[in-house]
């Protein structure tokens, strides 16, 4: 087996270490409930109110739209939030001084933030059912798509939150991203159907993820009749995958090189920089 | 630390095809419109303990960079184990350690963990001669952490903690290692027995290129000592020779009949033994001290800062002997 892939395969096992620890964190874990119980809240609160026209409530159209949006915030947030926080604390610079270590380190967050999406998809919906009627009751074909949309998501997610977290200087800069990131949300068809906002809000709501991943978990977990709800009153899978396939190709596209420029030029010094400026912002 | 035992053949390598493991010839380096390096040359041989010194800014954690591979230098011929590092691949860079100086990374993992991991990425780098990496329990160990191996790393004091990035050096059983600072933070006990295992993996023909700040440290573990001043080496010795060579002269303090006496003479031994000729018996608790490693550099390193071309005439002429 060449380095390379023994590499890979190291990394794959450091991914799988680095979710354990996470799940055994007291402070990971915190985190991952309290994000199932903000997205909880308003659901809860408009858990019957009806959908016009859609045949189902307000939230059941809200449960799968944020899955999709859990799936899109981690692959880009977390991804960026991880890399940030590992150029500052020295892990990558380690990840350097080994052979092949940059590799394994990548396919370890791969895994990892892969790990973690699942999970925190999972968290939402599994208690979301139990608050909402007529999600995931369709079965068989509809789930299939699941099968298709989520890794795609992942591949569209992840390259660009690599891209964001090599660009920022500090992984504080990701807190400042949340603004905007919160904005594309609400013009993502996450909270309330896009055909409700005015169309121009509508066509750069449809440029980013976050809208085609929550129509994808929809078409997979809502009832057929709610397709009204949405534009053209058309789950529109082929341009789900074409839209979510383009973000992965640029993603990957721009990633290696970005992350390649990012890692050169991590050293000893650009971190013991880093510190003493951290640092002043403790002391 | 019984370092000889549990360091069965490492760092020995492939069979050199040179004694010299690091070769700087002329290195400059020009980092945001300034001089940091004006040419530094120097060499390292196989199991030599090499210690670098030198006042804060004087660009010592930057030659190191640029001998990992870190950092691209702007002039000058470098040669790291036949390599030169700005094209270093990663079989070579499996050959090398480098203890940096962390901080806070890796905190959630756990200390046999981290080593286990980390050094799984030297095994394909395995030879009969140099079995990589380290098993993890001889390693822990050879640097004093069994009894934390069960640790999580973001749970471990500064001292347990530098144990660790030290571990992680030399996981891979390096031929050359990098050591910035690794005593920073380290109680005396725990120096000392660092102490040891750095002698103990030069026995082992593993080459050791360490800064410090410590010149009681560099005294005790380097074969040589480069102060490294001004963007250049002003000097380059054993820390005997250094010594002798900033001071001709040495104190010898005697008593005579309980009294306590002091002389400085550029001969001391034709001077004590004049003074036993004189008085025989009468003398008693007799000294004679060279200048100290830290005479030494303070006198060469003021008369450096003392000004330009001063400073660089005595580095010239340091230099000129260290040769």
């Amino acid at each position: 087996m060449s380095p390379v892939w023994y590499a890979a395969r190291t990394g794959v096992r450091r991914g799988l270490t680095e979710l354990r620890q996470t799940f055994t964190t007291g402070q990971d874990v915190f985190g991952y409930v309290l994000w199932t119980v903000l997205l909880m809240v308003p659901l809860f609160l408009v858990r019957d109110d009806p959908l016009k026209g859609a045949g189902i409530s307000a939230g059941a159209f809200m449960l799968p739209s944020m899955v999709g949006m859990t799936l899109a915030f981690t692959g880009m947030m977390t991804t960026a939030q991880l890399l940030a926080t590992e150029r500052e604390d020295g892990t990558l610079l380690r990840a350097k001084a080994v052979p092949h270590g940059m590799v394994g380190h990548l396919v370890g967050k791969i895994v990892m933030v892969s790990g973690t999406a699942l999970v925190s998809m999972a968290l939402p919906f599994a208690v979301g059912v139990f608050l909402v009627d007529g999600v995931a009751r369709q079965g068989g074909g509809a789930l299939l798509t699941l099968v298709w949309v989520v890794p795609l998501g992942l591949l569209a997610t992840l390259p660009i939150g690599a891209v964001i977290g090599s660009l920022v200087d500090s992984p504080r800069t990701i807190g400042l991203l949340m603004l905007p990131v919160m904005g594309l949300v609400v013009i993502s068809g996450i909270y309330f159907p896009l055909s409700k906002l005015p169309e121009w809000l509508q066509t750069i709501g449809q440029v980013f993820p976050v809208y085609w991943l929550g129509l994808g978990l929809r078409a997979a977990l809502l009832p057929g009749e709610a397709v009204a709800a949405e534009v053209g009153a058309s789950w529109r899978h082929l341009e789900t995958a074409g839209v979510l396939g383009a973000w992965a190709v640029a993603g990957l596209l721009l990633a290696p090189s970005v992350l390649r420029r990012m890692a050169r030029r991590e050293s000893g010094a650009t971190m013991a920089e880093r510190r003493r400026k951290a640092m002043q912002r403790v002391g | 630390m019984t370092t000889a035992d549990v360091l069965p053949g490492a760092g020995s390598g492939p069979p050199p095809d040179g004694d010299t493991v690091i070769d700087v010839r002329d290195l400059r380096m020009r980092y945001r419109g300034q001089d940091v390096l004006k040419g530094v040359d120097f060499t390292a041989r196989r199991g030599e303990v090499v210690v670098l010194l030198g006042p804060n800014g004087a660009g010592k954690t930057t030659t190191i960079e640029i001998l990992e591979g870190f950092r691209v230098r702007s002039a000058g011929d470098v040669t790291v184990l036949d390599t030169d590092p700005a094209r270093g691949n990663e079989r070579w860079r499996a050959r090398l350690g480098i203890v940096l100086q962390s901080w806070r990374d890796h905190g959630k993992w756990r200390v046999r963990e981290l080593l286990a991991h980390l050094g799984s990425y030297y095994a394909p780098y395995s030879t009969p001669l140099v079995r990589r990496p380290w098993d993890v329990d001889e390693l822990l160990a050879a640097v004093g952490l069994t009894g934390h191996a069960d640790k999580r790393v973001g749970t471990l004091s500064g001292g347990q903690r530098r144990r660790l990035d030290v571990a992680v050096g030399i996981v891979g059983r390096p031929e050359l290692l990098f050591l910035d600072e690794p005593t920073a933070g380290l109680d005396p006990e725990a120096r000392s027995e660092f102490h040891s295992l750095v002698r103990g993996l030069a026995d082992e023909n593993t080459t050791v290129l360490l800064t410090t700040h410590d010149l009681a440290e560099a005294e005790r573990l380097a074969d040589r000592i480069l102060i490294l001043a001004g963007g250049r080496i002003v000097a380059d010795g054993s820390a005997r020779e250094l010594s002798r060579r900033a001071s001709a002269e040495a104190t010898v303090r005697w008593t005579r009949d309980g009294r306590p006496f002091e002389e400085t003479t550029a001969e001391p031994t034709r001077f004590v033994r004049r003074l036993f000729e004189e008085h025989g018996e009468a003398i008693g608790g007799l000294e004679v001290r060279r200048a100290s490693l830290e005479d030494t550099y303070l006198t060469m390193v003021r008369e450096l800062e003392a000004g330009g071309a001063v400073g660089e005439r005595a580095a010239h002429s340091f230099r000129g002997e260290a040769r």
